[in-house]
């Protein structure tokens, strides 16, 4: 299915409010149940409140509520150098800190016009893809948790979650704070005893994929409770600025790999699985369908990763300073598009940085997803849009 | 996909009597912005959403920035009168005299706008708006009926620089609890003094744990730590 | 039939279950602490100081260049110079900590204190039982809390060790050749001041034995 081209989004913009969340009227009698689901919650990924209101068990009102969380990330960093700000980027999307890094470096790299060795950019690819698959693996973990499982699923998808971050931390010396990439390059090499280790890694990946996928695909209450649930139309997704996964579940093929090639995305061959019917199932099936096409990324990244160094030996770690200016940065982070928004003027630390939150923007829609149904489904809706409360309030 | 030039042309041509400037970016990466002028902005904005060219359906990011006031000192020629010996009789003449005059130049606040377009896969186009100071001429136009993503990043522009967004459906605090005074990210912003014991001797915890040993009357004396 | 997925799952986490007493790697418990899994030898927990030798406080290489301090990003190293000097691993004179507190419950285990330090002196150690009952002081690490002997760095990161012992001969041996090279050429200008007929005026003779004293102190090298 093809992105919505701008015909449909004119005739839709004809009306007013269009993308306004429906407003449900209460048809019982009495006054409404005012719940607020959070911010102590089992099911909320962190510290993170909805105030619902119910009718019986409908939900006729959904205001999320944030900032449980805001440690004044952006506010730091102006007065931190470029560098220092490199390990603050880790804790944004605590899952997965590598593709942090990536597109701190990136907007870096391009507030300042650095260039990367190949071997970097390999290794960057190699290392992101491994982030992918194991926020992937634990998204579905967790979505299955939320439903009851209670932790089956969760278990197995982090005992391959764990070989991973065994090789990260092999590699940058921490499991999951990694602080490894740097403007015009990584920080350390991968020795040749490391990529057979990854080789060995990817090779038993396929069989977990397979594994989890068969014991989830039929299960009924699975099926039962996602198919048809949530759905989310994808005019709404492109206008209220969703990306990543809960917008491919929606049919729009949009993939920040795809689009800005970054880095060397352009020398693999890889597929953007779309969804068809726009609810949980979709992105459930989205973010399994991803995991396979990540293996494959990898088998190939393996395969033709090159010698050399992998830091650009003109790129400076100390002093840095670059000239005044400004540039914004993306990738495709495994929750959605990550940008770093820089403004530089002159000085060792940035005058403005800004996060581009995939999780926070992904929010944006909650309320439109959740309003008629029941609250049992408000967790799950919730869980499919796969946040992390570091990256919503940094 | 089009240079800001084109772009610019293609809104005058559409939106006439819009106000659109470029805005140029000094540095490598070559995105330079388009500044808008508040009163046209939203017909621009539904412009370059609903243009079947450029079809920026797809708004990325919202952030607010800060720009204080700047005193700049600059060196002017006024003509002024001067006493000097002409030919021996003292005499007042008018004269070109270099004086360094400062003024302050007025700092606002500015929302920047990142588009790119899903349906043609191109971008970014980044636009700026800029209120008229940050005291209390601080609104701008919300983008929030042409692109729903606006909506939270707005009330966070709201919440941490204090730029009001007309007709935004829903302006209140976001990350910060409602009742919070003041507006954090702007430069001049006073952090509160909510004093903790902190045993990391810098400079300024020190002279922070001073004062209020100082002030508290010796109430509470932290640890010394064995050295 | 109704419930066919579910029974499906249900052999899936049963064939786990069973092969969890046959095969070693379906059973990934391990029971801490009295079981422990080797930490990798790249891990990285709190940084530490290294000193050569034995005397922790005559060999620590740190010469409080506070290099650290600055790039430290939630500042957590606090450093006080010493007024006098001691000398280093190729005998120069350099300044040293008299006071360097780490603030274990601040730093966030990033590695950058070790990437900037030019002098090979703070590493980062693998120990994170650091519990303690002291809420104050007792997370607030001194110098003598934080220096550790380099046999012990080879212990815990052998190669990277081997490394820097690699790299700091090496700019030892450098230093050597270089005060050799300095000392031959003060000794030649010598000889050849002596062997000059002996003139009145400003070459005055007892600036040589000056020049000579002098050859035996190091040239700057091995920073």
């Amino acid at each position: 299915m093809s992105a919505p081209t701008a015909d449909i989004s004119i005739q839709l913009a004809r009306q007013e409010g269009w993308n306004r969340p429906p407003v449900i009227e209460p048809d019982g009698e009495g006054e409404l149940l005012e719940l607020a689901m959070g911010p102590h919650h089992p099911s909320t990924h962190g510290v993170f409140r909805m105030d619902v209101a119910l009718d019986g068990e409908r939900v006729v009102r959904l205001k999320p509520v944030f900032g449980y969380l805001h440690r004044n990330h952006e506010k730091i960093a102006e007065s931190t150098s470029y560098l220092a700000s490199m390990p603050y980027t880790d804790r944004l999307d605590y899952f997965c800190s590598l593709t942090n890094n990536w597109a701190y470096a990136l907007a870096v790299e391009k507030l300042v016009g650095q260039e990367v060795p190949e071997r970097a950019e390999y290794l960057r690819v190699i290392l992101a893809e491994f982030t992918r698959i194991q926020n992937h693996a634990s998204s579905i973990g967790f979505l299955l948790q939320e439903m009851g499982a209670s932790g089956t699923p969760l278990m197995y998808a982090f005992r391959e979650r764990e070989k991973i971050l065994d090789l990260f931390e092999s590699l940058t010396g921490s499991r999951m704070m990694c602080n490894y990439m740097r403007f015009g390059g990584c920080r350390v090499d991968a020795s040749p005893a490391w990529l057979d280790a990854a080789r060995k890694v990817v090779a038993e990946l396929p069989e977990f994929v397979d594994e989890f996928e068969s014991f989830l695909r039929t299960n009924e209450i699975l099926t039962a409770r996602t198919q048809g649930m949530g759905i989310l139309r994808p005019e709404l997704a492109v206008n209220a600025g969703i990306t990543g996964p809960m917008l491919r579940a929606s049919g729009v093929n949009y993939d920040i790999r795809k689009v800005d090639r970054y880095g060397i995305y352009d020398r693999f061959k890889f597929r953007v699985p779309l969804g068809d019917h726009w609810d949980i199932y979709d992105r459930y099936m989205v973010r399994m369908l991803e995991m396979r096409e990540s293996i494959g990324i990898l088998e190939q990244a393996l395969k033709d990763i090159p010698g050399g160094p992998v830091m650009d030996p003109k790129a400076k770690i100390r002093g840095f300073r670059p000239k005044p200016g400004e540039a914004y940065g993306r990738i495709e982070a495994p929750k959605g598009e990550l940008g770093f928004y820089l403004i530089s003027d002159g000085s060792p630390n940035p005058y403005r940085y800004r996060v581009r939150p995939p999780s926070l923007i992904n929010l944006t829609v909650l309320e439109d997803m959740c309003l008629g149904h029941n609250v049992a489904d408000v967790v799950l809706i919730f869980g499919s849009v796969d946040i992390v409360l570091g990256e919503v309030d940094r | 996909m089009k240079t800001v030039e084109e772009i610019k042309a293609a809104i005058e041509t559409a939106v006439p009597g819009a106000k659109v400037d470029i805005v140029t970016n000094p540095g490598p990466s070559g995105q330079h912005s388009l500044l808008l002028g508040a009163q046209t902005a939203a017909t621009v904005a539904t412009f370059l959403r609903d243009d079947p060219e450029l079809a920026l359906d797809f708004l990325s990011n919202v952030s607010g920035v800060d720009w204080p006031d700047r005193e700049i000192s600059e060196k002017v020629k006024v003509p002024k009168q001067v006493v000097k010996t002409v030919e021996g009789v003292e005499q007042t003449v008018e004269e070109m005299v270099e004086e360094t005059r400062k003024r302050v130049e007025p700092g606002y606040l500015e929302a920047v706008y990142h588009l790119y377009s899903m349906a043609r896969k191109h971008g970014p186009v980044v636009l700026r708006m800029r209120t008229a100071n940050r005291l209390d001429s601080v609104k701008l136009p919300s983008f929030t009926p042409i692109w729903r993503s606006a909506e939270l990043q707005e009330r966070e522009a709201f919440d941490l620089y204090g730029i009001v967004f007309e007709e935004h459906p829903d302006l209140r605090r976001i990350l910060m609890w409602d009742g919070f005074k003041d507006h954090p990210m702007r430069k001049d912003y006073v952090e509160p003094d909510d004093f903790e014991y902190e045993p990391t001797a810098h400079d300024e915890v020190l002279a922070r744990a001073q004062a209020h040993k100082t002030a508290a009357g010796a109430g509470i004396t932290p640890q010394e730590t064995g050295r | 039939m109704l419930g066919e997925g579910i029974l499906k799952g249900l052999a899936e986490t049963a064939r786990n279950f069973a092969g969890s007493f046959v095969s070693k790697e379906r059973l990934t418990t391990v029971e801490y602490p009295e079981q422990r899994i080797p930490t990798a030898e790249n891990a990285r927990v709190f940084p530490f100081l290294v000193y050569d030798g034995t005397d922790w406080e005559a060999g620590l290489r740190c010469v409080a260049c506070q290099i650290c301090e600055k790039e430290c990003p939630p500042k957590c190293i606090y450093i006080e110079k010493s007024k006098d000097k001691k000398p280093d691993y190729v005998g120069k004179m350099q300044i040293y900590p008299v006071r360097f507190d780490i603030d274990v419950s601040v730093c966030m285990s990033c590695q950058i204190c070790v990437e900037v330090c030019p002098f090979e002196a703070i590493k980062m150690d693998t120990d994170f039982e650091l519990s303690t009952t002291d809420r104050f002081g007792g997370l607030l690490h001194d110098r003598k809390q934080l220096a550790r002997s380099n046999e012990y760095y080879h212990t815990i990161h052998p190669t990277e060790a081997a490394e820097v012992d690699g790299r700091l001969a090496e700019e030892k041996v450098k230093a050597e050749v270089k005060a050799k090279a300095a000392a031959e050429a003060a000794a030649a200008k010598a000889a050849a001041a002596a062997a000059a007929p002996p003139k009145p005026a400003e070459a005055a003779p007892p600036a040589r034995p000056a020049e000579t004293a002098t050859a035996p102190k190091p040239a700057g090298g091995g920073e």
